[in-house]
């Protein structure tokens, strides 16, 4: 591809252009990322270090972790499947499928949450068989991994299909002709080729699985140190007028953005220096 | 595009059943509960719970906001979009990294964040407020927040057609003769238009569904900033299920009305496109 040289000198309007752009990023973003620490590391680095430590805030760690581990586990493998079968066959329904699979992207969380409600609640279908077996979803640990399962499930399969796509696919049907099977293609050739689209999806469906507020507050039920996430520690906090503590919550959550935000540079950054193709931000190419 | 294939690749039965099977057990069958619920209801019940006083005046608030939302959106979507691909200045790829932090970053800590910042002793709150403008606890505030949580989706979708446009055109255009505004009605204009539509129809619908982002600096006054999900949460918390799932199944239905919606135009116009080239 074409690189566009930059014009050296900028006139007065693109210099007015730039100043407003950086300006309203600065308003809307930047000030709002900077509160979260400056709030949060008002009383200094003990109180902070306190709120971190606090049995609530671990478990609340502990948790979030656990549930998000389980879910990009889940969601990873679902992806992987999905996009095998969306970039290499066609179908009837094969758009249908798709558009179903990025449906909770677009649909209130709170919408979903109300419907698994309506699925594992006391009121729900399975609500009254799970009671007769003493088995507890709603406002428990599994509802939260479910909800964060399918909040977080059309992350990894949206980074790896554009990639999968855009590579093709000769060399998987040149191993197939050779005598590989299923599993040695998978395995030896695409996802060698799609890692870095990969690796990301995985980054951003965890960000996510951390971050999940909507959802999982109708399903948690909120129990402080046995069923509360971080984000749910935050809201707490926050509506206990200990804003000091919700902040310093939210630095955590702010870190694991901060970080993914980081290692999608640097995956950019690696690509753009050993390809000549350019970089979208939706579909990340990797290397060729 | 049908290419002639002849060494099929193995895996079409084990992949289709698995993913069938995941997206009905995640996907289908929540929503399918949340359906068959909301029309277990019946017709005139189902009317009085989704359609009553305080839950329009939460539509109207949600689809309002989410429309004041996607505007300042398209505003500063393209700005962006614009000045990350056609100039360079230091700090572009910082700017361009940041435009992906409102996806990324939990909604909550959003949410206090804003509130923290457009309060009357935030950071920006402060000034604004003694100039009239008073961004928490008002429509405007739900509307900042919905533009905060959606900004990256214009900018993310006209980028990438700006930088693939040939600027040959646009230089031959200017040494014509032509003035840079006449060129970007003329020339741009019509290569981002449909790019900016698709960008701000995700924002809107992505502003519909806000919820953690917006319900600290919103207020939640009942018939002034409460939206859709904030009610929806609280007839939940009464244990008032039916009221809930009423409200729920409207929230839905809307957004897949509007996602096919916005399917069909894209295909529509891939298909003009493609007949007028």
């Amino acid at each position: 591809m074409k690189r566009h040289d930059t014009t050296p000198t900028l006139g007065i309007s693109a210099r007015l252009l730039i100043g407003a752009g950086i300006a309203a990023s600065l308003f809307l973003i930047g000030i709002p990322l900077i509160t979260i620490f400056s709030a949060a590391f008002k009383e200094g680095w003990q109180v902070y270090w306190k709120n971190i430590s606090q049995p609530d805030t671990l478990a609340a760690i502990r948790l979030t972790v656990f549930a998000a581990l389980v879910s990009v586990l889940v969601n990873t493998v679902f992806g992987v499947i999905a996009a095998w079968l969306l970039a290499h066959f066609r179908f009837p329904g094969r758009k249908l499928l798709l558009s179903l699979i990025e449906l909770p992207l677009s649909m209130p969380s709170i919408v979903a949450g109300t419907a698994y409600l309506f699925i594992y609640g006391a009121q729900g279908w399975l609500g009254p068989w799970l009671m007769e077996h003493h088995l507890k979803i709603m406002f428990a640990v599994p509802g939260i991994i479910l909800i964060t399962v399918f909040v977080t499930c059309p992350f990894v399969i949206r980074e790896i299909l554009p990639v999968m796509e855009s590579q093709g696919q000769d060399e998987e049907d040149a191993a197939h002709t050779l005598g590989a099977n299923g599993w040695q293609i998978l395995l030896r050739i695409t996802l060698p080729k799609i890692r870095w689209g990969l690796f990301y999806g995985i980054m951003l469906c965890n960000a996510r699985a951390f971050g999940e507020f909507g959802a999982v507050s109708v399903v948690s039920g909120a129990i402080r140190g046995e069923t509360s996430t971080l984000t749910l520690q935050v809201d707490q906090l926050y509506h206990d007028y200990n804003s000091t503590g919700a902040f310093a919550s939210a630095t955590l959550l702010a870190l694991i953005t901060i970080v993914t935000l980081m290692i999608k540079l640097s995956i950019e950054h690696s690509s753009t220096a050993k390809s000549s193709d350019s970089i979208t931000s939706s579909s990340m190419a990797a290397e060729s | 595009m049908i290419r002639n294939r002849k060494p099929t690749l193995p895996g079409f039965k084990l992949t289709l059943g698995l993913t069938i099977l995941f997206v009905s057990l995640v996907i289908l069958f929540p929503l399918s509960a949340l359906t068959v619920k909301a029309s277990s209801l019946g017709f005139k019940d189902f009317l009085s719970l989704a359609f009553n006083a305080r839950t329009l005046s939460s539509y109207y608030v949600t689809f309002g906001c989410a429309f004041g939302a996607m505007l300042i959106d398209l505003v500063f979507g393209l700005l962006l979009a614009w000045i990350l691909t056609r100039y360079s200045f230091p700090g572009k790829n910082l700017l361009d990294i940041a435009m992906d932090l409102p996806f990324t970053l939990p909604t909550a800590v959003a949410g206090i964040s804003l509130a923290a910042v457009f309060g009357a002793h935030g950071w920006l709150g402060q000034w604004l407020e003694p100039l009239g403008i008073k961004v928490a606890y008002t429509p405007l505030g739900v509307t900042l927040a919905m533009a905060f949580v959606s900004l990256p989706f214009v900018v993310r979708t006209v980028q990438p057609v700006l930088q693939e446009l040939d600027r040959e055109v646009e230089e031959a255009a200017t040494t014509l003769g032509g003035s840079p505004i006449v060129n970007f009605w003329k020339i741009i204009f019509p290569e981002i238009r449909s790019p900016a539509l698709v960008g701000a129809s995700l924002a809107y619908i992505r502003g519909l569904g806000e919820f953690g982002a917006v319900i600290y600096i919103a207020g939640n006054l009942p018939f002034h900033t409460e939206i859709t999900s904030l009610l929806i949460y609280i007839r939940l918390d009464e244990h008032d299920y039916p009221s809930a799932a009423a409200i729920a199944m409207v929230m839905l239905a809307v957004s897949l009305v509007l996602l096919l919606a916005l399917q069909a135009a894209h295909a529509y116009s891939q298909r003009y496109l493609e007949k007028s080239a």
